[in-house]
C-alpha cells in the first residue's frame, strides 16, 4: 500500500511535471537603453543576454524570454510607466534589471500590489529592499563596499581626517553615509562634505576638487555613478596633482568600471577601491567568463561589477525557474525559493539573505597598479568574505524600518 | 601665497578654463540665432559629432591631436552646410515650434546613429603627453590642459573680433544681425552669409566638442545634456554677438565654478540662481537689444 502511493506521487509528479512542460516564461527587463547613462544598461544587457546564451539547455524543456524595455533617465521618471506594462501587457512573471535606486523606489509599490517578483541588478541604495517584500536584491547595497572602505582607511592606510564627494542622488547620500558612519566609528573625521550636483551631465570636477585639495585631507572618498562621472573624477583628481599633495582618493568600484579602466590614463594608479568583482579576479570560472565576453561583445567591450551582478540575477531566475518547474504565477513562492539561495558567481560565494532578501558577498579592497604587460589592473589588499549590509544590521535611518 | 589669494587664483583660473570651453561651442549658436533668429538644437549634436570624429582620427587613423581638431572644424563646418542647404533653409520665417521640433528631432536622430556605430559608452581621447599634467608658475602649479584650452579660447576670440570688426564679411554679418531688411536691400546676401556663418559656427561646436573629450569625458547623450549650459550661455549674453558670447560664458563659467568652490553643498545650482538674475535684470541678455 505504501509503495502503491509512493509510485502514485511520483506518477502524479511525473504528470505534473509533463503537463508544466514547454513554459515560456517571461520576465520583463528593465534597464536604461537611452540617455547619458546608457551604458551601465548596457553592461547589465549583455550580461543578461549573454548568461541566457550560455545556459539556455539548462532550463530543460522550458524557455525564457526577456522582454525589454526602457528603464530611462536616473531620476526615475519612466520606471512606474514601463513597470506597469510589463506586467499588465506583457504579463511577465518577473521583473528584472532596474539600475538606478529612483527606478527601484518608484516601482516598489507595484511590485507589492501586484505580487510581482522584482529582481535588482544594479540599484545600490540601501533601503530600496525595504520597500516591498517582493524586491530581492542580487546587487550590492551601497554598504556594502562603503562601510569597509570606512574601516579599511581608518586603520589600515592610517587615515585621519576625510573628505568626501559624492553626487546628489539617493546611491551617493547612501554610499557616503556608509563611509562616514564606519570612518568615524573607528576613529576618523570628517571635515567636508561635498555634492557633486545631479547624476545627468557629467560635471566640470575640478573646482570641487581644488576645494577638498586646499583642505588637505589625508584621504578623499568619492561616490560617482560608475561610467562617464568616474572618467571625470580621475581626470580631475590626475589634472590638479591631488595626489602630489598628499590627498588619497578612495571610493567605491564604481571609480573604477572595467570597461572604464582601458580609457583611464595612469593618474588612476595607487587609488584604492573596495570591490566585488574585476575581471583579473580569480574567481571559479572568471577568465572563462571574461573569455565568452569577448567572444560575444568584441575584444573593446569588458564586463564589470554590474555585470557580475547581472550574471547572478539571470542565475537566480533561472534557479527559480528550475526549481518551480516554470510555475512562476505564485510570486511569494519566487521570493520564498529565493531565500536563503547560494551561488558560486564571478565575484565568489555568493548568498540571498533569508531575512533581508539582500545579498550577502565578498567585498575585497584593490589597488589600481600597473601590470606587467603595462595595461591598468589591480592588487587585492585585503578581503572581506562574507559582506551583509551593515546598514540594516545597524538599522540606520529607513534601513531600521 | 596666502590662501585667500590662492581661492582667487583657483577659482578665476578654473572658471576661465570652463568659460573658454562654453564660450567656444556657444559663440556659433548665438551668431546664427541673432542672424537667423533659427533656434538650432542641435548645435549641440554637432559638438558631439566632432568629438567623434577626434576620437576616430586619433584612435584609428593616426593622426595626432591637434591636427584632428581641424579636421573636426573643417568637416563637421562642411557637413553643416549640406544639412544647412536642405534642412534649415526650409525653417527661415517657420514658427519657432517647427524650428525647435525638427532641430531636437535632428538632434536625437544624431544620438541614435552615434549609439549605433560607437556604442553608449563613453569614450575617452589620449592627448599628447605636452598638454598632460602640470605647469609652474611661481609657488602655483596649473594643469597644462587647461593652461592650452584657455589659450585656444583667447586665439579664437581674438580671431573672431578681427573677423566681424575687421573684415567686410563682419561688417556685412553685423549688418544683417541689425537690420537685415536693411541689409538685403542694399545688396548684401543674408542667405549666402548665413551658410557661411552657419558652417563657421557649428565648425567651433565640433571643434568645443573636440577640446571637451578631456574634460568632461564623450558619449553620444553629449548631445543633449550641455545644451542647456549652451543656451544659458546665449540667453545671458544676448543672441547675434560675439562680445555677449564672451561676457555671458565668463559670467557663468566663474560663478559656476566659484559656486561649486565656495558653496560645495549648493554649487551646482548657482549658475542657475545667476543666469536668473541677470535676465530678471536684462531679459534680452548682457549684450541684447531690447
Amino acid at each position: 500500500m505504501k509503495l502503491t502511493g509512493a509510485f502514485a506521487a511520483s506518477f502524479l509528479t511525473l504528470c505534473w511535471a509533463a503537463a508544466s512542460h514547454a513554459e515560456t516564461i517571461k520576465v520583463g527587463v528593465v534597464l536604461p537603453y537611452s540617455g547619458p547613462n546608457s551604458d551601465l544598461g548596457n553592461q547589465v544587457d549583455k550580461a543578461f543576454d549573454l548568461y541566457v546564451k550560455l545556459h539556455a539547455k539548462d532550463l530543460g524543456d522550458n524557455k525564457i524570454e526577456l522582454v525589454k524595455r526602457d528603464e530611462g533617465p536616473a531620476s526615475g521618471a519612466n520606471a512606474r510607466t514601463v513597470v506597469t506594462e510589463l506586467i499588465t501587457n506583457d504579463k511577465v512573471k518577473l521583473i528584472a534589471g532596474v539600475v538606478f535606486s529612483p527606478s527601484a523606489i518608484a516601482a516598489a509599490p507595484l511590485a507589492t500590489q501586484t505580487k510581482t517578483p522584482m529582481l535588482i541588478a544594479n540599484a545600490g541604495t540601501a533601503w530600496v529592499t525595504t520597500l516591498s517584500p517582493y524586491i530581492v536584491r542580487f546587487s550590492f547595497s551601497m554598504w556594502d563596499p562603503a562601510y569597509p572602505m570606512g574601516t579599511y582607511a581608518a586603520t589600515k592606510m592610517g587615515c585621519k581626517t576625510a573628505a568626501t564627494g559624492f553626487t546628489d542622488y539617493p546611491p551617493g547620500q547612501d554610499s557616503t553615509l556608509a563611509f562616514k558612519t564606519a570612518f568615524e566609528k573607528a576613529g576618523g573625521k570628517i571635515i567636508d562634505e561635498v555634492r557633486f550636483g545631479p547624476p545627468g551631465p557629467v560635471p566640470d570636477f575640478t573646482p570641487f576638487f581644488q576645494r577638498v585639495k586646499d583642505e588637505h585631507p589625508d584621504c578623499f572618498y568619492v561616490f560617482v555613478p560608475s561610467g562617464s562621472h568616474a572618467g571625470g573624477v580621475m581626470k580631475a583628481y590626475g589634472d590638479i596633482g591631488m595626489r602630489q599633495a598628499g590627498v588619497r582618493l578612495i571610493g567605491p568600484m564604481d571609480l573604477i568600471p572595467d570597461y572604464q579602466f582601458a580609457h583611464m590614463s595612469d593618474a588612476a594608479i595607487g587609488l584604492i577601491v573596495t570591490s566585488s568583482y574585476s575581471d583579473d579576479l580569480d574567481t571559479p570560472g572568471n577568465q572563462e567568463f571574461v573569455k565568452a565576453w569577448h567572444e560575444a561583445y568584441g575584444p573593446d567591450s569588458y564586463p564589470d561589477f554590474m555585470s557580475a551582478a547581472g550574471m547572478d540575477t539571470m542565475a537566480g531566475v533561472f534557479h527559480v525557474i528550475n526549481t518551480l518547474h516554470g510555475d512562476l504565477d505564485d510570486g511569494a513562492r519566487v521570493v520564498e525559493t529565493l531565500k536563503g539561495w547560494k551561488h558560486e558567481g564571478y565575484r565568489g560565494e555568493i548568498q540571498i539573505d533569508p531575512e533581508t532578501r539582500d545579498v550577502i558577498q565578498p567585498e575585497r579592497v584593490e589597488e589600481v597598479i600597473k601590470k606587467s604587460d603595462g595595461k591598468l589592473g589591480v592588487k587585492i589588499l585585503e578581503t572581506y568574505p562574507q559582506v551583509k549590509d551593515e546598514c540594516k544590521v545597524l538599522k540606520v535611518g529607513r534601513c531600521g524600518s | 601665497m596666502p590662501p585667500v589669494a590662492n581661492t582667487i587664483v583657483s577659482i578665476l583660473f578654473d572658471g576661465l578654463a570652463w568659460a573658454m570651453f562654453l564660450f567656444i561651442i556657444s559663440v556659433g549658436l548665438s551668431v546664427t540665432m541673432g542672424l537667423m533668429g533659427v533656434v538650432n538644437l542641435a548645435h549641440g549634436a554637432f559638438a558631439m559629432a566632432g568629438g567623434y570624429l577626434v576620437i576616430t582620427a586619433t584612435a584609428s587613423w593616426g593622426v595626432p591631436f591637434l591636427p584632428s581638431l581641424l579636421i573636426a572644424f573643417v568637416a563637421v563646418g562642411l557637413v553643416s552646410v549640406l544639412l544647412e542647404r536642405s534642412l534649415y533653409s526650409q525653417l527661415y520665417g517657420a514658427s519657432e515650434l517647427d524650428q525647435v521640433l525638427l532641430t531636437i528631432g535632428l538632434t536625437f536622430m544624431v544620438i541614435a546613429v552615434y549609439t549605433y556605430f560607437y556604442g553608449p559608452q563613453p569614450q575617452s581621447i589620449h592627448v599628447p603627453s605636452y598638454l598632460l599634467g602640470e605647469l609652474h608658475l611661481g609657488d602655483r602649479s596649473f594643469p597644462t590642459y587647461r593652461v592650452f584650452l584657455i589659450a585656444v579660447g583667447a586665439a579664437l576670440v581674438a580671431a573672431l573680433w578681427y573677423g566681424f570688426e575687421g573684415t567686410k564679411i563682419g561688417a556685412m554679418i553685423r549688418a544683417a544681425v541689425d537690420n537685415r531688411r536693411m541689409a538685403q536691400s542694399v545688396g548684401i546676401n543674408v542667405d549666402r552669409l548665413f551658410t557661411i556663418t552657419f558652417a563657421v559656427g557649428s565648425g567651433l561646436a565640433a571643434l568645443g566638442g573636440g577640446l571637451a573629450i578631456q574634460l568632461l569625458g564623450l558619449t553620444p547623450s553629449f548631445a543633449v545634456i550641455y545644451l542647456v549650459f549652451f543656451l544659458l550661455v546665449v540667453a545671458v549674453g544676448g543672441s547675434g554677438s560675439i562680445w555677449g558670447t564672451l561676457a555671458g560664458a565668463l559670467v557663468l563659467g566663474i560663478s559656476d565654478t566659484a559656486g561649486k568652490y565656495l558653496f560645495a553643498d549648493a554649487g551646482s545650482f548657482v549658475i542657475y540662481a545667476v543666469a536668473v538674475l541677470i535676465l530678471l535684470v536684462r531679459p534680452a541678455g548682457l549684450y541684447g537689444r531690447e
